[in-house]
């Protein structure tokens, strides 16, 4: 059996510490979670570097003495394999902000939904796993292929896989990973309001740098998402975190939208990215009008926030919507033809889907079937948000 | 990654051709670099042979960019194939580097 996991929870409130161990009794007690508990981030500094074992660190922000983002910014002197993950409020811009710059790892909102919050600590300590695993191979001087395994690794643990299934809409989402080139991934937060943010995103290069690029960029947006509550200033937000220190130009084409699930309006926006795909009721489809941002990570913010527009439609009963990459779009057969985006636009004639499942396989089945024997040249990547009928 | 190259009165006019992905991103990173030399008095990419570039390749094209606007050298991109402009212009990158519709244009208007 392998280690647990451990983990250190930095709060002042003393009733998150009875609540943690009563929520993830069944993880402490087969040996998967092991938790410890300081009160704020002075006493956490004290453990951590009496222990070097803690895996994963879980801060709120405001605390006597020490507090979460002094905490955070002190991790890195520890010389530690460890990860962060931020307890904030929702739209507290300024702290998301710092706390990004200052390398957390993901974020959970106040109040804690423990469902949530259990979910990011899976994910937090398999993308750990994976982390290790590279670093460790990495040590051992590996060839080109397999730094592309792992960065392929890397990639998979930082997807969701835990699908929003709502009465009044569902989410559905998959990614499959070509082998030399690509890296897009795909991810979603909620927030307090019900509002579900919704994002897609492909990054310019593959390789361990690029998967490392990619993490920084799931971080900042979905930090962006939960900090500033609208998709504009999520892009114009990541962006700034993004291009204040990337050297070597990387950038990541993103699409992001919120879906108001009262009113059934969705707002978007987008960073040099494919425009979504409605597919109405009766099975007709559109192409939503591009918004005209750059990719982020490249422009200045100036430039960038200029030229960044944010569309609004809405999705009626039984209506889906649909973002994907280029992996999507740029499919090639074997006679070097592209899928592209008329025949996504005829897919779903007369066979509008009836949940967001559907919609996302019949983009996969249609795309494998028209690649046929061609060798996937780029990921594939495609989320649906649908709209439930009644 | 074949290049032609040609120099007039200080424009360097540099002309690949291709496709440009991941595959030979770096070799044509390194093509581009020596075509350049410090007595350019602007640079001029006639894109006119590609016929497709991947986003690796379009990093390239940002890192020239970057090399160039830190001399201060104007530079411009043109003549890009259908394909090609609409990845500029998808990914917003028109709005960063300077896209001219033909060679004599670019020659004409880039200062």
């Amino acid at each position: 059996m392998s280690q647990p996991w451990r983990i250190l929870v930095v709060d002042d409130e003393p009733d998150l510490e009875p609540l943690v161990l009563q929520r993830m009794r069944r993880q402490i007690r087969s040996g998967k979670y092991q938790f410890e508990f300081a009160g704020n981030g002075l006493e956490a500094l004290e453990k951590l570097r009496a222990d070097d074992s803690i895996d994963l660190v879980l801060s709120d922000i405001n605390m006597p003495q020490m507090d979460g983002l002094t905490l955070l910014s002190q991790l890195g002197s520890l010389d530690q394999d460890l990860r962060a993950v931020i307890i904030s409020a929702y739209g507290d811009m300024g702290n998301i902000r710092t706390a990004m710059n200052r390398g957390a790892f993901d974020f959970v909102t106040k109040p804690v939904d423990f469902d949530d919050l259990q979910i990011t600590i899976e994910r937090t300590v398999e993308h750990l796993r994976q982390w290790r695993e590279a670093t460790a191979s990495r040590d051992k001087l590996v060839t080109l292929q397999n730094e592309l395994d792992i960065a392929t690794n890397v990639q998979q643990s930082i997807l969701p896989s835990d699908f929003p299934a709502t009465a009044k809409y569902e989410i559905s989402a998959n990614m499959v990973a070509a082998r030399n080139v690509g890296g897009d991934f795909y991810d979603y937060v909620n927030a307090p309001d019900d509002r579900m943010f919704a994002t897609v995103a492909d990054v310019s290069d593959k390789g361990i740098p690029a998967a490392l690029f990619m993490m920084s960029s799931r971080t900042a947006l979905k930090g962006a998402a939960i900090g500033t509550g609208s998709p504009r200033e999520a892009l114009i937000e990541a962006n700034r975190v993004l291009q204040a220190d990337n050297p070597t130009l990387m950038f990541v084409t993103v699409i992001m939208a919120v879906y108001d699930p009262h009113s059934g309006e969705v707002t978007y926006s987008s960073a040099g990215h494919d425009p979504p795909v409605v597919i109405r009721a009766d099975g007709s489809s559109e192409q939503l009008p591009a918004m005209g941002g750059i990719a982020l990570g490249v422009a200045p913010e100036d430039i960038f926030a200029k030229n960044l527009r944010e569309h609004t439609v809405t999705l009626g009963p039984g209506e889906t919507l649909l973002l994907y990459t280029d992996g999507v779009s740029e499919a090639m057969n074997v006679y070097h033809e592209e899928f592209g985006i008329a025949q996504i636009l005829k897919l779903f004639e007369g066979n509008p889907p009836k949940n967001a499942d559907e919609a996302m396989s019949t983009v996969f089945d249609a795309v494998a079937e028209f690649a046929g024997e061609a060798p996937a040249s780029d990921d594939i990547t495609c989320l649906t948000l649908h709209r439930n009928a009644s | 990654m074949e290049l032609a190259q040609e120099r007039d009165a200080g424009t360097n006019v540099i002309s690949p051709a291709g496709r440009v992905d991941g595959s030979n991103s770096a070799e044509f990173h390194e093509s581009l670099m020596a075509a350049l030399s410090g007595d350019d008095n602007r640079v001029i990419l006639d894109m006119g042979g590609i016929d497709y570039i991947s986003s690796a390749g379009l990093r390239v094209l940002l890192l020239l960019a970057q090399h160039l606007g830190g001399n201060s050298t104007p530079f411009a991109v043109c003549s890009l194939a259908a394909s090609v402009d609409e990845v500029f212009r998808i990914s917003g990158f028109n709005q960063i580097i300077t896209v001219f519709g033909t060679l004599d244009e670019a020659k004409a208007q880039l200062a």
